[in-house]
């Protein structure tokens, strides 16, 4: 008898736990109100293609539009970086006042396979960073975003990552602004940064 | 050889036109197949196409083949609870009376192990397998970046 309570109180103890990893797991991506919450600040230092390393703050007075990813992702990342690339041509004269960065979730793999060229390709402005792995882990827990490794052996070299497909949006003074979920079109982008130029 | 038929394959650079060729089998329409530009081979490629099944039985797409890519897998983008992940599709149900899309955002084929970078205006065949219908080849035109599928705006073709 004595055994059983301790049986349930372990039950309850490990549903808690699950609950409590689930919320802490899923509550950050799906959180679209985010902005609408006490406002953050999100930061990264990461190295760019050529080592220099890059800060949030040498880009205090621009808009930032920040997307998590990897360049071996055939479908999400291309899919994004396409509407980044449409929106900076779209925005004109204004361009200057927004850099696109593009973070790498499987830095060491983007380093070799090459982050510039990768970036150039859907447009000159994208700035793409690849850090260490501890960069890249305190820069996706300040923008409050999961992201991890899956073995795969279906995928090359045996994994593939899970992600937040968002685009999120940093104001001038570096504040969080908002989430553009995964699939928002290039003018919807591009209507709501005018809309704040 | 693999590679001579390959490189036949990709000097036989086509216009995006081909991407509007409709391909049938048994009850089975298959059309609209492209790709995109890859940055490098390192990378994978990706393959979108759309089927269509008039008869009155389900069928499956149940693998594709290509001399393209070494290794070339169905798999599926899932957004769920805001985490994409991109799990391996063992089959791809094409339900009696319906159409399919692999296409941005959900079911799309993986090209790994690229013979060759894919550059706009490329083409090369992949072999569809079905569980029921069998087995089909149809071209597949390298589109850019940024496309978001083929142009066959004009029913007339």
């Amino acid at each position: 008898m004595r055994l059983r309570s301790h049986q349930i109180i372990l039950w309850i103890a490990a549903t808690a736990a699950v609950i409590t990893f689930s919320a802490v797991r899923w509550w950050p991506a799906t959180d679209d109100t985010a902005a609408v919450d006490s406002a953050f600040t999100p930061s990264f230092a990461l190295a760019d293609s050529e080592g220099r390393i890059r800060t949030t703050a040498e880009f205090r007075g621009k808009f930032l539009l920040v997307f998590f990813g990897f360049t071996s992702c055939p479908d999400v990342c291309p899919t994004t970086l396409s509407e980044v690339a449409q929106v900076m041509d779209d925005l004109g004269s204004a361009a200057g006042s927004v850099q696109p960065i593009f973070i790498s979730i499987d830095p060491e793999r983007d380093r070799r396979l090459g982050l510039a060229d990768y970036t150039t390709a859907f447009h000159p402005a994208i700035l793409g960073l690849a850090g260490s792995e501890e960069e890249t882990k305190s820069a996706a827990a300040s923008f409050k975003i999961f992201y991890e490794q899956e073995a795969d052996t279906s995928s090359p070299d045996g994994y593939t990552m899970a992600h937040s497909p968002g685009l999120y949006l940093i104001g001038p003074d570096g504040a969080w602004l908002r989430q553009f979920t995964y699939g928002t079109s290039a003018p919807e982008i591009l209507s709501d940064l005018q809309s704040r130029l | 050889m693999k590679h001579f038929l390959l490189a036949t394959a990709l000097v036989l650079s086509a216009p995006a036109a081909m991407a509007c060729e409709t391909v049938t089998i048994g009850d089975l329409t298959v059309e609209h197949a492209w790709s995109k530009v890859t940055i490098g081979a390192g990378r994978p490629g990706v393959f979108y196409v759309e089927i269509k099944n008039t008869g009155t039985s389900d069928d499956a797409l149940v693998g594709i083949a290509t001399p393209a890519a070494g290794m070339p897998m169905l798999h599926e983008t899932v957004v769920q609870d805001g985490i994409a992940s991109m799990p391996h599709a063992m089959s791809i149900p094409v339900p009696a009376g319906q159409s399919v899309q692999l296409a941005p955002g959900g079911y799309h084929g993986m090209l790994m192990g690229l013979t060759t970078a894919l550059k706009e205006g490329d083409s090369f065949p992949v072999t569809l397998s079905f569980e029921k219908a069998g087995e089909v080849t149809v071209n597949v035109v390298v589109l850019s970046l940024r496309a978001e599928g083929p142009d066959c705006a004009d029913a007339g073709q």
